[in-house]
């Protein structure tokens, strides 16, 4: 009981913390491969801790849902963190959801959010919400897919059941199912996350944005609490993608040393993927926003050939 | 609880409904008097035959009986776990219908008979009530068509408005197609039977030979289909719920489509036996259409009744997947599975009975104060109607499946039932489980996207006509209404765990196998598939975690006053923003739409009336569609052929009596010369 606690409070810290480290990471990454000198890892932090003390601008259109957009954001965001294996595989909170509890609280943030783009009453709070919920309606599926390929082979939709079965077979993620899971699952993780090519962070240019467009309105402390809550959802996914299918250093025990290695594996782990994010959108340009439903097709159908080959080998 | 006379309650809540009906026909004159009985009445009677559904879900079943002196007809009554279910969802949906209608109704006192209308009100729950405790088929098939045609008065309770005529006509229609089905069907089973009690079909199951088997599940798949709106019958559904006055379609699509589903559960899982597993497919893949088809339709839809009448044939898609499952999982021995399934399939069935009759309340608030259904003329209204914007925001998040309320823990289960169906079978078909989860989580994101869409247009930002800016609070019987829903959908949700294991009767007498203590971990606190090792949720936990390391300390320091000032949403410049800067609920769904233009069909026409230029328009007419696709393909077709052949009978009949008894004598001609043949 008590450890299950301090782990929950340690995990907790831990996706608070070092959620924008992995933004300001990708942010300098990306710089650095464009030949600029970018801002610097702790870029994220500096920005979080100057909004939060600013104060907002709130639209007068604007209801309590506006109020209750960003806290919903940041609250499932926070909650999801507690869900997934990270440096233990075993979850602290596991018990209390799997994976369907997963993505399904991060549509609960997305939900509020979008209404928040909507209660705005300017067009581009409109635009944003209803591009957001096109592309994760098209995205989910794909997603549930590769999921269940592999809470199929591990036999439970709960991840630390998940993880540990995968730890049980080391060379699991060669298997063909698991390869194109992963393909499938990374397409959606770019599109969840707002990336290139199919959405552009960095932009505020109004043809093109998505996110951006929704929480435009939004300053100060929301601001803060939205972008901080954005970063810690690509965490999880991250986190999702690498430890489902590369558990490889997942802490199995509370030793110190253990710990340790899980720990160091794990941001060694971030780090790789991180440059594969960045590769990715250093090398494509951004999508026509109609184009964007034929990549997550193509995630489906990876999905589906995943499933299947689940039956073949 | 043994002690508890779950009958006579029962019986005394039916009379309660008679009384009610019988007042609202005594006292048509009199328009107070008749609303404010009928709605007692009928009040009174839910919570009566509410506590004896509730005492016969976790008791024994309770059986009585009344001879008629005809023969092969009794009026017998069996109050088991199945119809408990159902009657708690009825008697739930009636009594917040009921006190919402205290307020709601008074606005219709003006036009109308209201003394007919709580007739007919207090009639058809009557018959709801009969049909869900019915265990002679008799008296079923009696219930049931007194059933179709009280909700048919109710839909035309506006009879002047041609739109109303024509959708209760539709309505009528399909209605005894339907009826037609399930007396053809009763026919086929009753064959070897001794008695037209459910029991006598019960023991008869077993005569019947494969073919018969497979005729009877169409019979019955379509009949109940067409009360349930299942897709490609759903037609009439769309056309019927929307005109009715909001509290009846509330009792329409909360309840009354469940009838459909009730029927199912009944006769797919108790009265044909064994059944091959093709009828199990054939559900899963009619449900996987209903759902995803269901909600594509929703999305394209402005008004805002349209749209919620729409998300019920999604639903009944998803409860549908429960009981495929079921069915599939019964024939392959698995009980434990098929248990989980219909948990699955009937606690959707409860939680749909609530969220959606939440949502038709909301909706029907928002008519009743804005006067239009329209939602490009709504906005704004969450700070005119704060009360029931938040009602309705609590049944948009559980209809869209959100955690931690009642519409999540339904999905979460129907989920964990179609990934163990997985390791069911070793053959290709085991495909078809995931496919259908993921079509599931498809369902689920549209339905999501789909109520942003409900919810942002029509009660934030700036009202975009006068109706809606001139719009105010309900009165305060009809938020007692709407909050006694919200208030449920918060229980069923958080408090799931603790109430699955009362389902533990039902399952035994559906699956032969109980799903109760291995539904819940932790001490009731953690609801889990009750397979082994398939996956747990604490929607309790969920909700816990939600309000205390997050929302707490974040909104404290967020929420202070210091850190806030209002000032104008960015307008791109222009003079002042208004309503018309507004995102409309048309282009919302134009991704959507241009993602599925196949399915769609979209048309549109732009005019535009300029002076000089093009460029700037004095005015802009803009009209787009979607096609119709099943009135247009399977509908008129099907239409067309009747006219054809009704023109075309005219002919035979001349009107002449000698050429009728000409007609008499070939007709027993031709009959002697069949049946004189050894």
């Amino acid at each position: 009981m008590i450890t299950t606690l301090l782990a929950a409070v340690f995990q907790l810290l831990l996706v608070l913390c070092i959620s924008p480290l992995i933004s300001g990471i990708i942010k300098t990454l990306k710089a650095r491969l464009q030949m600029r000198r970018g801002p610097g890892v702790l870029q994220s932090y500096r920005n979080l801790f100057k909004l939060l003390r600013k104060q907002m601008v709130m639209p007068d259109t604007a209801s309590w849902l506006f109020d209750a957009a960003p806290v919903m954001v940041f609250a499932t965001a926070a909650v999801v963190g507690l869900l997934i294996p990270m440096i233990t595989a075993q979850a602290p909170l596991s018990l209390f959801g799997g994976v369907l509890a997963v993505v399904y609280l991060l549509g609960l943030g997305r939900f509020f959010l979008a209404l928040g783009g909507l209660d705005t009453g300017s067009s581009f709070g409109g635009l944003g919400s209803s591009r957001e919920m096109t592309i994760s309606s098209l995205a989910e599926p794909a997603m549930m897919l590769a999921i269940f390929t592999v809470a199929l082979s591990a036999n439970s939709t709960n991840l630390s059941e998940v993880a540990r079965s995968a730890i049980g077979q080391s060379w699991r993620f060669l298997a063909p199912s698991q390869m194109l899971a992963f393909a499938a699952l990374f397409i959606v993780l770019i599109a969840e996350t707002g990336r290139i090519p199919v959405d552009n962070p960095a932009t505020h240019l109004e043809l093109t944005m998505i996110h951006e467009a929704m929480i435009l309105e939004y300053s100060g402390p929301y601001l803060a609490l939205i972008e901080w809550g954005a970063s810690i959802k690509q965490l999880i996914l991250m986190t999702l993608l690498i430890n489902t299918f590369y558990p490889f250093g997942l802490s199995t025990n509370w030793s110190g040393a253990s710990l340790a290695i899980g720990c160091g594996t794990y941001l060694l782990k971030l780090l790789i993927l991180s440059t594969l994010i960045v590769l990715v959108e250093t090398a494509n340009a951004k999508m026509r926003l109609f184009r964007v439903p034929e990549l997550l097709a193509v995630a489906f159908v990876l999905g589906a050939l995943a499933l299947i080959s689940t039956f073949l080998f | 609880m043994n002690s508890f006379p779950a009958g006579e309650v029962f019986a005394g809540g039916l009379a309660a409904y008679a009384l009610g009906a019988l007042s609202g026909l005594l006292l048509q004159g009199r328009a107070s008097l008749a609303r404010r009985l009928g709605c007692g009445f009928a009040l009174a009677g839910a919570i009566l035959t509410g506590l004896a559904s509730v005492s016969a879900l976790t008791g024994p079943a309770v059986q009585w009986s009344i001879t008629s002196g005809i023969p092969l007809f009794a009026y017998s009554f069996t109050l088991d776990a199945v119809s408990a279910l159902f009657n708690l969802a009825l008697a739930l949906v009636a009594a917040a219908v009921s006190i919402y209608s205290v307020g709601y109704m008074r606005s219709m006192e003006k036009n109308g008979n209201l003394g007919l209308f709580s007739f007919f009100y207090n009639a058809m729950i009557l018959s709801l009530a009969v049909v869900f405790t019915a265990s002679n088929v008799f008296l079923f098939l009696i219930a049931w068509e007194v059933m179709a045609l009280t909700s048919y008065a109710l839909v035309t309770y506006d009879h002047e408005s041609q739109e109303s005529r024509n959708a209760g006509l539709l309505y009528l229609i399909m209605s005894h197609v339907d009826t037609g089905c399930l007396l053809l069907g009763f026919a086929l089973l009753a064959q070897g039977a001794q008695s037209l009690d459910y029991s006598g079909l019960r023991a008869a199951a077993s005569h019947l030979s494969a073919q018969q088997q497979g005729w009877a599940f169409f019979l019955f798949f379509l009949g109940f289909g067409i009360k349930a709106g299942v897709i490609p019958v759903h037609v009439w559904l769309p056309a019927a719920h929307p005109v009715a006055p909001s509290n009846v379609s509330a009792l329409l699509s909360g309840i009354l489509i469940k009838a459909g589903i009730y029927g199912m559960v009944r006769v797919f899982l108790e009265f044909l036996g064994v059944i091959p597993p093709w009828m199990g497919m054939a559900v899963i893949a009619v449900a996987v259409v209903s759902a995803i088809l269901g909600v594509l339709y929703a999305l394209q839809e402005h008004d805002l009744k349209r749209l919620l009448a729409y998300h019920s044939i999604e639903n009944i898609g998803i409860i549908l997947l429960g009981l495929g499952a079921a069915m599939m999982f019964r024939t392959s021995g698995h009980p434990q599975l098929a248990a989980v399934s219909i948990i699955a399939c009937l606690f959707h069935t409860l939680n749909h009975a609530i969220f959606k009759s939440l949502l038709f309340l909301g909706a029907g608030a928002v008519q009743h104060s804005a006067h239009t259904r329209n939602m490009e003329e709504l906005g704004g209204l969450i700070r005119r109607m704060p009360w029931t914007a938040f009602c309705f925001l609590i049944g948009a998040i559980a209809i869209s499946g959100l955690p931690p309320l009642n519409g999540f823990v339904s999905e979460w289960l129907t989920y964990q039932s179609l990934l163990a169906g997985f390791g069911t079978t070793r053959s290709l078909i085991s495909l078809m489980f995931p496919i259908a989860g993921s079509l599931l989580a498809l369902t689920g994101a549209l339905a999501a996207a789909c109520f942003v869409k409900a919810f942002g247009i029509t009660f934030l930002a700036l009202p975009r006509s006068t109706h809606s800016e001139e719009a105010h609070e309900s009165p305060a019987s009809m938020i007692a209404g709407m909050s006694m829903l919200a208030a449920l959908c918060f229980v069923l949700g958080i408090g799931a765990s603790w109430f699955l294991p009362l389902f533990d009767g039902m399952t035994r007498q559906l699956a032969g196998a109980g799903a109760g203590p291995e539904m819940t971990l932790a001490g009731g606190f953690v609801i889990s598939a009750g397979v082994a090792r398939s996956g747990s949720v604490s929607t309790a936990a969920i909700a816990v975690l939600l309000l205390l390391i997050a929302f707490a300390p974040v909104s404290l320091y967020v929420w202070k006053a210091r850190l806030r000032r209002v000032g104008p949403t960015w307008d791109c410049g222009l003079p002042g923003l208004d309503a018309t800067n507004e995102y409309t609920a048309t282009a919302f769904s134009k991704p959507l739409r241009m993602v599925f233009a196949a399915l769609y069909k979209p048309r549109r026409e732009i005019q535009k009336v300029f002076d000089v230029s093009p460029y700037f328009p004095t005015a802009i007419h803009f009209e787009s569609e979607i096609e119709p696709t099943f009135e247009k393909r399977l509908y008129q077709p099907v239409q067309r052929l009747v006219y054809w052949v009704s023109t075309n009978m005219r002919g035979i009949q001349a009107g002449s009596i000698h050429l009728y008894l000409a007609y008499i004598f070939v007709t027993l001609v031709i009959l002697l010369l069949f049946g004189a043949r050894p």
